[in-house]
């Protein structure tokens, strides 16, 4: 780990600031991912810029019906806060699926948005990786690509973004509140914060140097919507998702985000459209779901999670819809 | 209080409240921290180790590799032989170390330093069909490479119901919770160690072998221990690089390897293939046995995994064959890990069993019964004591598995697909000897040290229990000292022989003091006495098959819309003689069964074949049980006695557990779904591979 | 202020105030263990990935190797030495011994200040991954129990050990 200045922001024009000038800083929240890839090499700031204790770990309850979750707040907080876990269950789920309680107490949701991929080869700087070291190569298409995406990718990239939360964030249409370094404040919309590998892998999302996510908007969710998340993983709990879906459902509308098979949270819009409004059978949802597919590009050893999200879709709705004419 | 009672453990009280020392945790003034750098190439010649940008920290204070570290002689494996020589073997072979003031400057230094390599051709697959593949005559434990009896082929030609599947294990690690660690000073020619290891003799040996000084030059200090599982049965590559350091420094170093170092600077069990055949009679007696069984080694170390050492003793058949071929690899030398061949060649022969089972139409428990030995099927030697039998229907009992309807993949409720499984289990038993010295005081009290060591099985409580059992006064007038090497030669904690070894040197010892104290009228001479006593002529002769067994029974889960497996039950019945202890023994048994379990469903050591790399090397990419895949899980003692076994009258417990029960899940998998999966570790997608 | 790679840091621990010079890469783990000298703490992973360096940041339970001690200024940390109250062992301290919920001890301090927490946050009001029910006060049962205790990691396999002697407290 290179020897690095360490600066706590009191306010969060002080962080715009601290950052300013410096191409090599980074905002520190819960350090939980940060630290961990400064331990490895990966990454190796020379000004880390706590913006953990800047004022923005709140959660307000808005008039509307939504919720405003501070980019500070820590697991803990968004775990106990009573509107969410009534108004919002799939994203309660989703946090309390994903990592450790000690990891979630730590985190910050702005952080958990910008952890980067579980990928084995970008975690270790000893072998090639177009993310980390660009135009080296992607060691994981020819290697060990079990837990990697098959949607999305590409040919120099392969990696899939690890978070829980940013899938069921993307289920309720959330809104990411950003800060720029000049103080304008701008909203983007979750499913337009990640961006896709292509032959940039290294460029992962649509912020500038300095940007800080001061928060994250849930507008209420649909009237009457019943919402769930499920996660396949590897042992019972603290691992990431394998295959994991949130669905948040009415009867005239239907979302449906999937987490551990594509760069993003990878929201299901065909199958969505095909859905909506129909009281569907478990094939009609298995054949919609498998649609959203069509442009997959499986690799031999993860290709079994194309028919796994099915599956987990279709139990979805069984377990969610449980009566309905079709079946 | 007597042997035998589950009294809590001595260090308890230091264990939970953080005050028991580890083998790092010593403070020694003005120690440096070592920072090992593995190879970046899967094989090579490291042409140049640029250290500049390194030492231009001021607090990096040496950088050491092949050029200028100190000559050590040949151990125990060529692993532990570092910065001999610019030859790379695999990936994360120690090729420089970079010493620090602190432990910061000391992983930076390892960031800054250049190594450059020649890379060579290297081969990393486990393939049945590799032309260089070696027939080794004898494996880990003394056991032939190949054994025949009768004619296999001709059996399994003429079986009524014959199987013939393929069984593979993946490369496991050990990952004891505390990794290598180690703070090594030099006297002179003495060698001072705080070191986390499974015996403070062996260490001191194996240290002593390496530096070409006695073993008794080498001061070995092990007080707590966090697991070994195998791993730290002698000193690993990791460890030997701070002696080295301090050497070169002349000061004492510290070195704790990250758990990434661990997957290669430590040992790991390699991956196993093995062929089964099983040749049986309509009633279910079996004709033929044959187990071909593949590992792998290193290409500088040869180290064969007696995988199929448990097919030897298991069930009677008049053609048995057991083979092992070995495959050299660009990886480092696999070594133990709990229960080395039993646990994957167990996986294999249970499975086949329950597979034959259902070819036979028959009941796997009876298939069993069925095929009883009268002496070792291998050997012909007298059974010490066989209580599979006794396991298997005890188990079923408490199962309840007389009620088990045999049709696979028809219980459903909801989601889940339920379903059982049984599987046995068998360890040898072993014994080495040994010094202890007992001493008496004035005072009524009584000291006993000895070259033990508590790894977690619980030694140290159950050496307390056997010395105050053997003198005949209560436990708070003995104290037992261990985990040191100036203690005496000793045995390890592996072979699960740790605890009956050290208890016989102990109990001969004490008997000896008591003795002598008689001599005295029972009084104890103002200066004390002291009596050292040495087991090494005391040995079990090889005149019978010793083991201990058990038996799983396993229940399971299996979510019908994904695949997963849980398991929701998980009994064994072990038979394992006199237990000192029988607190700890249960807690090592469940502890067995634990890893078995997690074995069975999660772990795996991920070999990229093009890099020669352990991908995974960490504890969220290599999955080991968390407490919530645990649910029901029972471990029940047969009472026995056995006239024929160990010098405490105990076998060993600390392996038994793990044998067998990744096959008990596997075949309670097969039965919820209808799906036999053969490889390990049961994934999602195995599952699903309907 | 900014130039400097290293400083004083106050750090609060088992409520004492403990001024040390750190380089700012040292995590609240390595301040603990090797500036420090409490080494209760253990440090099984490095990474967040097995919960051995568990211990209470303001209450809360926290991985302190993920922690840069710098960070930490300000916040009260209690560790494995600061849970017994002189001679008495804290109640999970007393139950771990009695149901053996331990075989080497590595992961022990982990647990048991991870369970420590644990206990608050079901206090709390937070829900788990398996809670049926995420609005009402969550039921401890065995389940609750091990999905909670997840985040420690025990190579020995005490999980049934650590279970039981949770549970004896959580029941009072
Ligand atoms: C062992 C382990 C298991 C895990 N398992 C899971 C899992 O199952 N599911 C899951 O979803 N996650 C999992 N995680 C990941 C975990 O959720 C993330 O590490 C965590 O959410 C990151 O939050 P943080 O506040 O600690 O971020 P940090 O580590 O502090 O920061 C992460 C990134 O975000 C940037 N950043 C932080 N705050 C801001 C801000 N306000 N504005 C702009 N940029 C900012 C940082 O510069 C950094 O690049 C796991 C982590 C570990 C270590
Ligand atoms: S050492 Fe911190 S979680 Fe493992
Ligand atoms: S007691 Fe050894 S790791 Fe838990």
């Amino acid at each position: 780990m290179r020897a690095f200045r360490y600066a706590r922001a009191s306010d969060p024009a002080d962080a715009a600031t601290l950052v300013a000038g410096e191409p090599d800083a980074v905002y520190l929240g819960g350090g939980t991912n940060l630290v961990d890839l400064m331990k490895l090499g990966v990454l190796r700031p020379g000004l880390v810029v706590d913006v953990s204790r800047l004022p923005y770990d709140r959660i307000e309850h808005l008039p509307d019906g939504g919720v405003l979750i501070g980019g500070a707040a820590r697991g803990g907080r968004v775990g106990r806060d009573d509107v969410l876990r009534r108004r919002y269950p799939a994203l309660i789920r989703a946090l309390l699926s994903g990592a450790s309680a000690q990891i979630r107490g730590q985190a910050t949701l702005a952080g958990n948005l910008l952890q980067r991929t579980r990928c084995p080869y970008f975690q270790n700087t000893t072998v090639p990786c177009n993310k980390r070291d660009p135009g080296s190569g992607c060691s994981a298409i020819p290697g060990a690509h079990r837990d990697l995406g098959v949607i999305g990718t590409s040919d120099h990239c392969v990696a899939t973004h690890p978070s829980d939360l940013a899938v069921a964030l993307a289920a309720y249409d959330a809104v990411v509140e950003v800060r720029r370094r000049d103080g304008t404040e701008v909203l983007v919309p979750i499913g337009d914060l990640y961006r896709l590998p292509g032959d940039t892998p290294w460029i992962e999302t649509v912020l500038e140097p300095g940007d800080l996510i001061t928060g994250v908007q849930l507008p209420p969710p649909p009237d009457g919507a019943v919402a769930t998340y499920r996660k396949v993983r590897d042992r019972w709990s603290f691992a990431f998702a394998t295959v994991s879906v949130a669905a948040v459902l009415t009867a005239d509308e239907v979302r449906l985000a999937l987490g551990g098979v594509a760069p993003k949270p990878w929201r299901l819009t065909a199958t969505e459209r095909l859905l909506a409004g129909t009281d569907p059978t478990d094939d009609e949802v298995r054949a919609a779901t498998r649609a959203a597919f069509a442009d997959a590009r499986p690799l031999p050893d993860n290709a079994f999670k194309i028919e796994l999200a099915v599956d987990l879709v279709a139990a979805v709705f069984r377990d969610l819809r449980p009566v309905g004419a079709g079946r | 209080m007597s042997a035998g009672s589950g009294l809590p453990r001595l260090e308890g009280r230091d264990k939970v409240t953080g005050a028991a020392r580890y083998a790092y945790e010593y403070p020694i003034e003005d120690c440096l921290y070592v920072w090992p750098v593995g190879a970046t190439v899967a094989s090579g010649t490291v042409t140049e180790v640029d250290a500049t940008a390194a030492l231009a920290d001021p607090e990096v204070v040496a950088v050491v590799d092949h050029t200028n570290a100190p000559r050590l002689r040949p151990a125990v494996t060529a692993d532990e032989l570092v910065l001999q020589s610019p030859t790379v073997a695999y990936r994360g072979q120690v090729v420089a170390a970079v010493v620090a003031t602190t432990l910061e400057a000391a992983r930076e230094g390892a960031e800054q330093l250049l190594v450059r390599y020649v890379e060579h051709p290297h081969k990393a697959v486990l393939d049945p069909d590799d032309p260089d593949l070696e027939q080794p005559e004898t494996t880990n434990a003394g056991f032939p490479g190949t054994s025949v009896k009768g004619d296999v082929d001709a059996a399994l030609a003429a079986a009524d119901v014959a199987v013939d599947h393929i069984y593979t294990t993946p490369p496991e690690h050990n990952n004891p919770m505390e990794t290598v660690a180690i703070i090594a000073r030099w006297d002179g020619e003495r060698l001072l160690v705080h070191d986390s290891n499974q015996g403070p003799w062996a260490a001191a040996t194996g240290y002593g072998m390496l530096w070409g000084i006695p073993a008794d030059q080498v001061d070995v200090v092990t007080e707590h221990v966090g697991g070994g599982f195998g791993s730290k049965v002698w000193p690993t590559a990791g460890a030997v690089v701070a002696t080295v350091a301090a050497r070169v420094t002349g000061r004492p170093c510290k070195l704790m390897l990250t758990r990434q170092q661990m997957y290669t600077m430590a040992p790991a069990r390699t991956a196993t293939r093995s062929r089964i055949r099983l040749g049986a009679r309509r009633d279910g007696t079996l004709t033929a046995i044959d187990h071909d069984a593949l590992q792998y080694s290193s290409v500088i170390h040869e180290f064969v995994e007696q995988t199929g050492s448990a097919t030897r003793t298991m069930y009677a058949s008049d053609n048995l064959r057991i083979r092992h071929r070995l495959a050299r690899l660009n990886l480092p030398t696999p070594r133990v890990m709990r229960a080395p061949g039993k646990t994957p060649g167990m996986f294999a022969l249970e499975s086949a069993m329950d597979e034959l089972a259902y070819a036979l139409g028959m009941d796997p428990l009876a298939l069993r019964l069925r095929n009883e030995p009268p002496t070792e099927p291998a050997t012909g030697l007298p059974f010490g004591g066989r209580h599979l039998v006794d396991c298997l229907r005890a188990g079923a009992d408490k199962f309840g598995w007389a009620s088990r309807d045999p049709t696979p993949a028809v219980r459903r409720r909801g989601r889940w697909l339920f379903g059982t499984g049984l599987a046995s289990a068998v360890y040898p038993v072993y014994q080495q000897g040994g010094t202890a010295t007992a001493r008496a005081s004035p005072d009524g009290t009584f000291d006993v040290s000895v070259a033990a060591v508590d790894i977690g099985t619980g030694a140290r409580t159950a050496l307390w229990q056997a010395v105050a059992d053997a003198l005949g006064v209560p436990p708070s007038r003995v104290s037992v000292h261990i985990g040191r090497s100036a203690f005496g030669q000793s045995s390890l904690a592996g072979g699960s022989a740790g605890t009956a070894s050290w208890g016989g040197a102990v109990r001969k010892a004490c008997f000896e003091l008591g003795r002598r104290l008689a001599e005295h009228g029972g009084a104890v001479p103002v200066d004390g006495l002291e009596v050292t006593a040495d087991t090494a002529a005391d040995q079990l002769p090889p005149d019978h098959a010793r083991h201990s067994y058990g038996a799983h029974f396993c229940a399971v889960r299996v979510d019908a819309d994904t695949g997963q497996v849980r398991v929701d039950r998980l009994l064994g019945v072990f038979a394992h003689g006199h237990a000192l202890n029988a607190r700890t023994t249960h807690s090592q048994l469940l502890g067995g069964m634990v890893m078995g379990l997690s074995i069975a469903l999660c772990e795996q050591t991920i070999v990229d074949p093009r890099l020669g790399l352990f991908v995974n090397h960490d504890l969220a990419q290599y999955h080991i049980a968390t407490n919530a895949d645990i649910r029901g899980l029972e471990a029940h003692s047969l009472e026995h006695t056995d006239d024929d076994v160990t010098l405490v009258g105990g076998k060993g417990i600390g392996e038994l557990g793990i044998v067998g029960s990744a096959a008990a899940v596997a075949n309670a998998v097969f039965h919820a779904t209808g799906v036999r999966v053969r490889d390990l570790p049961i994934t999602v997608e195995r599952v699903r591979a309907r | 202020m900014t130039d400097q790679l290293r400083g004083e840091v106050v750090l609060r621990v088992n409520g004492v105030d403990r001024v040390v010079n750190l380089d700012n890469r040292t995590t609240l783990l390595d301040a603990l263990r090797e500036h420090l000298r409490l080494t209760g703490t253990k440090k099984g992973c490095d990474h967040g990935q097995c919960g051995a360096c568990t211990v209470l940041v303001d209450g809360e339970r926290a991985n302190s190797c993920l922690l840069l001690a710098v960070a930490v200024e300000g916040r009260a940390v209690t560790t494995v030495e600061g849970l017994a109250d002189g001679d008495e062992l804290h109640p999970l301290q007393r139950a771990f011994i009695a149901h053996d919920g331990f075989q080497c001890g590595y992961c022990t301090p982990g647990q048991i200040c991870s369970a420590v927490g644990m206990l608050a946050e079901v206090a709390g009001g937070l829900p788990s991954w398996v809670s049926a029910d995420l609005v009402a006060a969550p039921e401890l049962d065995d389940d609750e129990i091990r999905e909670r205790m997840s985040g420690n990691l025990c190579r020995c396999g005490a999980y049934a050990g650590i279970v039981a002697a949770i549970r004896e407290v959580a029941d009072g």
